[in-house]
């Protein structure tokens, strides 16, 4: 296990670890690739349904790498296990190994809260908490036992999230009463108040306008550099956009129950996935053939 | 039936062709028939109970504006013109204390860890089934539990000779038992509807599950939780069957106690609803009136509780958006 993860110490906050992933100022081109998620053989099951089968795939650091396919191919499944998140359904199962810096999540010995306060999730819809605009951002640091200025990483995280300018003026005011897009980043500045490494992104724009997703999709390259971020989209142009490698999911039918179980079919950088993918399945797909 | 519009008419026709497939086929007498329906059960309940109100106001009257603060603040007496409520408040008083203090936390607690914690198996939907089940069954039936288990084990602790376990203690212990699984019902429902993606937002910072439960899912059921409390106040407050049962007085208490001398917990008791069934029967003049003015008296109770209920929920409501 390196020296800089310790998931399985529950309740203390390792100076060494907040500190160290954003370190470092080694320039995008120099910067040797760094695998963040290690996911190997992965199928995840509710009770007896497989819902997404053999997903192999690496996450690198300070990139963004994007989950497409049809709807049911489990990318959201897939996501879900890299915070532990599966947890909260009762019937969820996984078999094969998620890998984060070596330490295999799933082990025993691993905390999922210490999990979450390292990965963090921005969710589908917009879900702030029916609290305040600094309290929604302060809540992360709070229960994670931060110690320090809470109102300057209030602060930070909202400038993080590109939000600060709009609300700074009412911190006080309930973070429901803000629009869909500002909801949506305020969820960003509360995922990223804790300092977390990696952010998990599950279809943040499909509840969003063009200008808020392209905001959105602006602080997602603004914000790469200190974070690695894996984002599940159902939009092919906006993987395209904001990605630097993609994996493309689909489903099959599986014959005997006639259910669908998702898989994973290839893993490349954007670039190769959308001009010359090695597989047809994801070539028609991308073309718009189908999905 | 899609309009039509035939190319072949000329325009004018057209027109009118239009005109008569918009305004065809009258009023929709099905629809009225049924809205007047509805008007008139609604004004069926509001009329029977609106007859009730006024007639129990009405002979209740006399006693209040003749009488008020002596009616409130006298005892039980064999005569109505000298008979007052004051023993049947101290002791509903003192069952609606039993049931906060027991019937609640365990009720919540119950609810969150059904909720929360217990996974979906075989068991954890027994419980609740029968959790159902147990809100159903008639209150008489609680009485004789409470007979049988509360009044007898507290036989030893009870004033000898006189109260025998048939104490207010016993009687708050069966009432509390009775809306337990109402508070568990109401509550879980509560709990059940706090929306996934709040719990998400919790745990994807990095909260614990009581830190998810605590800051956000309780907070958020609050107002539905406080609600079923109230109402299982106001239940426990009307209950006489189970009280007839577990030995509530209904001659005259031997003490008359101050509303929270402690003492009062060993002796016989006596509440409300059993103070109006008792008056109720008695033909004896004047027992009619001060029957109503007990009535109107708990009515007023059940009121104020349900107003503050309201009032609670909005408060909690508004701290939501």
């Amino acid at each position: 296990m390196p020296a800089d993860v310790n998931l399985t110490e529950p309740e203390t906050v390792d100076d060494s670890v907040n500190v160290t992933p954003s370190v470092e100022p080694v320039t995008p081109a120099t910067r040797p690739t760094e695998v963040v998620f290690d996911v190997a053989d992965l199928s995840v099951y509710y009770g007896t349904f497989r819902a997404v089968r053999d997903v192999t795939v690496q996450i690198n650091r300070h990139e963004i790498t994007a989950f497409i396919g049809p709807s049911g191919c489990g990318k959201t499944t897939v996501l879900r296990c890299f915070n532990r998140m599966n947890d909260l359904i009762d019937i969820a199962r996984v078999e094969g190994k998620v890998t984060y810096h070596g330490v295999d999540l799933y082990d025993r010995e691993v905390n999922p809260v210490e999990v979450r306060r390292r990965i963090g999730m921005v969710f589908q819809k917009p879900n702030p908490f029916p609290k305040s605009i600094y309290e929604n951002v302060a809540y992360g640091p709070k229960v994670a036992g931060v110690k320090g200025n809470m109102d300057d990483i209030v602060e930070r995280a909202l400038r993080g999230a590109g939000l600060w300018d709009e609300v700074k003026s009412r911190l006080k005011a309930s973070g429901m009463g803000l629009s869909g897009g500002q909801q949506q980043r305020l969820c960003i500045a509360r995922a990223i108040a804790t300092d977390p490494e990696v952010l998990l992104m599950d279809e943040p724009c499909s509840a969003l306008d063009p200008i808020a997703t392209a905001r959105i999709e602006d602080l997602m390259q603004e914000i790469k550099d200190q974070y690695t971020i894996v984002i599940v989209t159902h939009n092919m142009q906006q993987a395209a956009r904001v990605s630097d490698r993609t994996a493309f999911f689909t489903t099959e039918v599986n014959p005997e129950s006639d259910t669908r179980t998702g898989l994973l079919i290839e893993v490349d950088t954007t670039d190769t996935i959308f001009s010359n993918p090695s597989d047809e399945r994801t070539e028609n797909y991308v073309t718009g053939r189908f999905g | 039936m899609a309009l039509t519009t035939p190319a072949a008419v000329g325009p004018r026709a057209a027109e009118r062709s239009v005109a008569d497939q918009l305004t065809r086929g009258g009023a929709d007498w099905a629809g009225i028939v049924f809205q007047w329906l509805l008007i008139a059960s609604l004004g069926f309940s509001v009329l029977v109970l609106a007859t009730l109100i006024i007639d129990v106001v009405g002979t209740a009257a006399p006693v209040f504006s003749d009488r008020f603060v002596d009616f409130m603040t006298g005892t039980l007496r064999t005569r109505a013109s000298e008979a007052g409520l004051y023993q049947g408040l101290v002791g509903s008083f003192w069952i609606c204390a039993f049931v906060v203090i027991l019937a609640f936390p365990l009720g919540i607690g119950a609810a969150i860890y059904l909720e929360e914690y217990a996974a979906d198996t075989r068991a954890t939907r027994f419980v609740n089934v029968n959790i159902r089940n147990l809100a159903g069954v008639p209150s008489i039936v609680y009485g004789i539990l409470g007979f049988t288990i509360f009044t007898k084990a507290l036989r030893s602790l009870t004033s000898a000779g006189t109260a025998n376990g048939r104490t207010v203690v016993s009687a708050g212990l069966t009432l509390a038992i009775l809306v337990l699984p109402i508070v568990i019902i109401t509550a879980s429902e509560a709990i059940r509807a706090v929306p996934s993606s709040l719990r998400e937002a919790g745990y994807g910072v990095g909260a614990t599950r009581w830190e998810v439960i605590r800051s956000h899912v309780l907070p958020y059921a609050a107002p539905g939780i406080i609600t079923g409390l109230i109402l299982s106040i106001a239940r426990a407050l009307g209950e006489a069957a189970p009280l007839i049962l577990v030995g509530a007085t209904t001659g005259r208490l031997a003490s008359d106690p101050s509303l929270l001398d402690l003492e009062q917990l060993r002796e016989r008791f006596t509440a409300l609803p059993i103070i109006v069934t008792e008056w109720t029967k008695n033909p004896q003049e004047g027992f009619d009136e001060i029957a109503a003015a007990a009535i109107v008296v708990m009515l007023v109770i059940v009121i104020i509780l349900n107003t503050v209920a309201i009032l609670l929920r909005n408060r909690y409501e508004r701290k939501r958006s």
